[in-house]
């Protein structure tokens, strides 16, 4: 059975990706399990998502613990230890991975016995780009072997049904150019033997001792900790306010946005905390003199990077 | 017949729609939304008939699923934990109505504290309800199950809701592939409605769910729902073999994996069933005389035919993905008063908690498992129930707690002076 775990970040299109991964495996006749993982949070969190295939019907489930490959769309990911990026990697696992870097600097860093790979970064990506899902799936596909390239191709064709045709193009060139580059690859992801039972290690089971209330009920007894997190970065969509058009009504937006995201100077113009607003453009459907806009995310940080720039 | 990748929810989703369901009631709630968005989407692009209203709680969802399915309609709908806890009064009611309908649960662990992770604490809170429950382990059996579970709700010796389970995560949001039977095989199966058995329509007024005082009229028709119940199970038995005969796949009262010659079985239901049934290869390689045997239909319960399936076992190591707190397992009672009417020996009972809010079992936790219930079978006496937790869990726990202590200390609610007596004891090693 091969065992798959891909790493990135919410927006990626990792769970996509294990889908393309799954579906290829699939159309070359494997038993096939693909799921993602992921909580409460959304966009910029860390995610994972696995693929198992093999040749009879798959019975294991959830996390995967000894991956035969692992797949990181994001290197910013592998020092977040919450992310689990090397967990359970053995003298096999090979690591494929999004980065500027060498693989000899990944293998020495990381301390890997297994092969490294490395995708190089296109100028073009940025982290809400789902196109890297699309190049760590061909590439992932070519590693393990098993897949042909029509059977990448239909898998592709088939997860991206109903996402208009440059979009399709975009990911097929993507991922069929990483399935090519790593062709001298071909097949170097190692199919992991079946667990015996043999020489198990018993779990260290323990008895939960009895614990005050005071410890034992899941408090936070901080006030105004939300704060500290930044669910701006959820955000697709910036809203914008056109201060010049703004008639200093002094509260609608800032009474309906529902996560109190904007305040209003003494002036009475409205100001939005970036940092905690969510994008949900509340604001722009009730301002009265439609003073506010919204623009994607992407286009705010191109026009924060020109400011910059300038 | 088609094989293809579907999730648990996509699966149960297109259960509904073999079953050619005429009204969706919904209320969306992770882990299941994503069934109401595929039939939403369905229905929408006009691949099926049918007509969806989002209701603004479950509890008004709950409503309007009885009372459409008491006017004749087939009606499904779907939710998980806190929805389903929400809709509670509800559930209870509509099964007095005899209202047969299918309701999918995606079981996700309750709250506090809340999580979104997979345990049957949900579920189980209906399990004294009326409505019949069939648990799955696998996408396809969630396709299956929604079919079968309509042909029995429908049954007029039945007359019942169903709750069909699947787990959140790991079968909700996981792709296996899935046969999907063709419309008219499913169709053949599965009639439409019997319009006869509607006893509410527009335009005739009749008053369901009258209030009765003093107990014997309330015995009377409490104790009719559990006859019904019981018929259940009978009618179950038919049902599956028709399923089987029409589609080539059995799903018994329970599934029974290497169980014939086994020692030592794992009794256990849900998606993490699988894992024992890889486990249990595994033993058995080793030359271990282990099996499974995974309860599907848990309301009406089969004891006499789990008994009798447990028969020449001698240890059964039980887990429950659910804590009645202040009791312990709820399969594990439930087994421990199927035995009890037995004359002959019965197998070493030995409880285990695993699983609480989606938390993994791994393989080696398995071995020890079927370990300690050898253990316990070979001594005749079962040791204390067991909750699946690692001294590396409670270490994980114990940096938790630290920065709640120090936050607690930062804004001064606890003096330093309590804070030492305050400070969790550290765990000792086995």
């Amino acid at each position: 059975m091969y065992c798959i775990r891909l790493h990135g970040r919410g927006g990626q299109g990792m769970k996509t990706a294990s889908r393309i991964l799954g579906s290829a495996f699939f159309e070359e006749g494997f038993e096939v399990q693909d799921a993602p993982r992921y909580g409460a949070e959304r966009r910029g969190a860390p995610i994972f998502a696995y693929v198992r295939a093999a040749r009879r019907p798959i019975l294991e489930r959830g996390i995967i613990r000894r991956p035969d490959l692992v797949v990181v769309a994001d290197e910013t990911l592998v020092p977040v230890s919450a992310a689990g990026v090397v967990q359970g990697v053995g003298p096999y696992t090979v690591l494929l991975i999004h980065s500027a870097e060498a693989p000899a600097v990944w293998k020495r860093r990381l301390k890997l016995g297994g092969e490294v790979f490395t995708l190089p970064v296109a100028p073009e990506d940025r982290a809400d780009v789902p196109l890297i899902g699309a190049s760590c799936a061909g590439a992932a596909a070519r590693l393990v072997g098993e897949i042909s390239r029509d059977a990448l191709e239909e898998a592709i064709r088939s997860e991206l049904v109903g996402m208009r045709a440059e979009v399709v193009a975009e990911n097929l060139e993507r991922a069929l150019g990483a399935y090519d580059r790593l062709a001298p690859h071909a097949g170097c992801v190692r199919e992991g033997d079946a667990e015996g039972v043999g020489p198990f290690e018993s779990p260290d089971w323990i008895d939960l001792p009895f614990e005050d209330a005071r410890i034992s009920a899941p408090d936070i007894h901080a006030g105004g900790t939300s704060v500290q997190v930044r669910t701006g970065l959820w955000r697709t969509m910036r809203p914008l306010i056109d201060l010049e058009h703004c008639h200093r009504c002094a509260w609608v937006c800032s009474t309906f946005c529902p996560d109190g995201a904007i305040r209003v100077d003494d002036a009475g113009a409205p100001q939005i905390d970036y940092d905690h607003c969510k994008g949900c453009l509340v604001c722009v459907a009730v301002c009265p003199p439609h003073a506010i806009h919204a623009i994607p995310e992407e286009q705010a940080a191109d026009a924060a990077a020109a400011e910059n720039a300038a | 017949m088609t094989r293809t990748l579907l999730t648990g929810n996509a699966a149960a989703a297109w259960g509904a729609r073999l079953a050619r369901a005429e009204y969706v009631p919904a209320f969306p709630i992770t882990p299941q939304t994503e069934i109401i968005e595929k039939l939403g989407g369905w229905i929408d692009a006009g691949e099926m008939d049918g007509r969806m209203v989002t209701l603004e709680s479950e509890h008004s969802m709950i409503t309007a699923a009885g009372a459409a399915a008491a006017a004749g309609v087939r009606v499904f709908s779907a939710t998980s934990s806190q929805g389903l806890l929400y809709g509670m009064e509800m559930i209870y009611t509509v099964a007095g109505w005899r209202a047969p309908f299918v309701l999918v649960n995606v079981s996700r662990g309750l709250a506090t504290p809340l999580t979104l992770e997979s345990d049957h604490n949900d579920v189980l809170a209906a399990r004294d309800s009326g409505f019949l429950q069939i648990h799955c382990s696998t996408c396809q059996e969630v396709l299956d199950s929604v079919l079968i579970a309509y042909r029995l709700a429908e049954d007029a010796r039945v007359r019942l809701p169903v709750i069909v389970n699947l787990d959140g995560f790991y079968l909700s949001f996981t792709r296996e592939p899935v046969a999907i039977p063709d419309p008219e095989t499913a169709r053949r199966f599965l009639p439409p409605p019997d319009p006869e058995r509607a006893h509410f329509r527009a335009s005739r007024p009749i008053s369901q769910a009258v209030a009765v005082l003093g107990g014997g009229p309330y015995s009377y028709f409490r104790y009719e729902i559990h006859r019904a119940a019981q018929n259940a199970l009978s009618v179950y038995g038919e049902v599956a073999d028709a399923f089987a005969a029409a589609f080539g796949r059995s799903h018994g009262l329970f599934e029974s994996y290497r169980t014939d010659d086994a020692e030592i079985v794992f009794f256990m239901m849900g998606s993490f069933a699988t894992k024992a049934k890889a486990a249990v290869d595994c033993l058995r390689a080793d030359g271990w005389s282990a099996g499974l045997l995974r309860p599907r239909l848990l309301r009406p319960y089969p004891d006499a035919e789990i008994a009798a399936a447990l028969a020449g076992t001698r240890g059964v190591a039980v887990v429950d993905q659910n804590l009645s707190i202040g009791k312990g397992g709820v399969l594990y009672t439930e087994l421990a008063s199927a035995l009890a009417a037995r004359r002959d020996a019965s197998p070493v009972l030995v409880s285990f908690i695993g699983g609480l809010g989606g938390r993994d079992i791994g393989a080696e936790e398995f071995f020890e498992m079927a370990a300690v219930t050898r253990k316990a079978a070979q001594e005749g006496r079962a040791p204390e129930p067991r909750l699946l937790y690692t001294a590396t869990e409670l270490r994980e726990m114990r940096k938790l707690q630290s920065i709640a202590l120090r936050e607690r200390h930062q804004i001064g609610e606890i003096p330093p002076a309590r804070r030492a007596s305050a400070r969790p004891e550290r765990e000792e090693r086995p």
